[in-house]
């Protein structure tokens, strides 16, 4: 075991392991939206640790690392920025006051 | 010698993390997460994966700190608390998360060996495309159909945040820059901008056969864009503008009409032909990089905040 933690990548994979603990902590237990928001980031990296290790571990071919988890990381990382600025959005239009956030007037029958 | 390094890295990480989540003052934990962004950019270069290291940096780093950032500004006093749990149940959360980080930090140390790689296949089908960054061949030829999908996740995630904006809004202009800009940032925004475009342009063009590629470009782009627009030198487009929707969608479709055209020429959806692989890639890439800083400016812009003319 203490042989294996030593592989290529593996630190970084426990690191990540550790990271996708702490950031469901945040999560769960936050009382602050916003902070669950970065949970939620944080919780993301640990996984692209997780996954960037498994790369590391599959060099090969001349490359010190997997190119297909490499390129499938930078797909999630992006589409992570997205649903994070989703999130954000939702917040803010949450924080409004009320009676911005509430229509004018409702609307009759169409 | 970088044993030690890597535990450093590590060691960090896991501070600026616990950081985050135990620091009452919310902006300090955001600002914290930066730098963990940044530190975490390093380890993907440590992992030999230096594609990830700059999209980590760029958009990791980068452009969730300023979306963070900006949202804490903004909720400031005003956002939505919900009562703090209890100590029993903290204690309850935190040990449920523990063993999770354990169970996968076990999966970690337990992987098979020797390992599976497709990198070997990467390679060997590296003439065919014409480039010379296996991740860039993954991305825009083997698995072209995720990055695709990818694209149009990030349309989607864009009109969830416009759709945010109040009806008499619909169609107008994001409010991007703060009600008193400091000089610094003024000054940085007539000065970084003609380097970053020349990076990002740079990285564009070097994605085919070295680190680098559409993601990274068009972040740079994104945050001069964005840099420009906040110091107040130019104002954000409204979202209803006809370039801004275009240069949104250019990509995508470009990308969808040489994949349906790949029926016609090649041996199917999302097929190229041998000769023109590389053109066609590089074409794709140029209108996605295009594409994705427009989109990814406009998504840290947020929705319209003044009505339309």
């Amino acid at each position: 075991m203490m042989m294996a933690a030593l592989q290529p990548g593996a630190l970084f994979g426990l690191c990540g392991a550790a990271l996708v603990g702490i950031g469901l902590f945040a999560v769960v237990a936050s009382p602050g939206l916003l902070r669950r928001i970065v949970g939620c980031n944080i919780l993301g990296a640990g996984i692209f640790l997780v996954f960037g290790a498994v790369a590391r571990r599959g060099a090969g071919a001349g490359f010190a690392a997997d190119p297909v988890p490499q390129a499938l990381v930078i797909t999630g990382i992006v589409v992570a920025f997205s649903a994070s600025a989703l999130a954000v959005a939702l917040l803010k239009r949450l924080a409004e006051p009320a009676e911005e956030a509430a229509p004018a007037e409702p609307r009759g029958g169409s | 010698m970088m044993l030690l390094f890597d535990l450093a890295l590590v060691a960090s990480l896991l501070a600026l993390a616990v950081h985050v989540v135990v620091e009452p003052d919310e902006r300090s934990g955001i600002i914290a997460f930066l730098a963990f962004g940044l530190l975490l950019g390093l380890v993907w270069a440590r992992l030999a994966a230096p594609d990830v290291a700059l999209t980590e940096i760029a958009i990791g780093g980068g452009g969730t700190g300023v979306l963070l950032l900006r949202a804490e500004a903004a909720i400031r006093g005003r956002g939505k608390h919900e009562e703090p749990m209890t100590r029993t149940s903290k204690l309850a959360a935190a040990m449920g998360c523990a063993a999770i980080s354990v169970g996968l930090g076990f999966a970690v140390l337990s992987f098979a060996s020797p390992a599976p790689t497709l990198a070997p296949t990467a390679v060997e089908a590296l003439p065919a495309t014409g480039l010379g960054n296996p991740v860039t061949a993954v991305l825009l030829a083997y698995r072209a159909l995720d990055t695709l999908l990818e694209k149009i996740v990030v349309l989607l995630a864009l009109i969830g945040v416009w759709s945010l904006a109040p009806d008499a809004l619909w169609g107008g202009a994001p409010e991007v820059r703060p009600s008193a800009v400091p000089d610094p940032l003024a000054y940085l925004a007539r000065v970084l901008p003609p380097f970053g475009v020349v990076i990002g342009v740079y990285m564009f063009w070097v994605g085919a056969d070295a680190p680098g590629g559409t993601f990274q470009a068009g972040t740079v782009l994104a945050a001069m864009w964005l840099l420009v627009m906040m110091g107040g030198l130019r104002p954000p487009p409204e979202t209803a503008a006809l370039p801004l929707r275009l240069a949104l969608a250019g990509g995508p479709v470009l990308f969808l009409a040489i994949a349906f055209l790949g029926f016609a020429f090649a041996d199917g959806f999302l097929a190229y032909p041998k000769a023109l692989a590389k053109p066609l890639i590089v074409a794709i890439e140029a209108a996605l990089t295009v594409s994705v800083a427009a989109a990814l400016a406009m998504l840290v812009a947020g929705p319209a905040r003044k009505a339309p003319s």
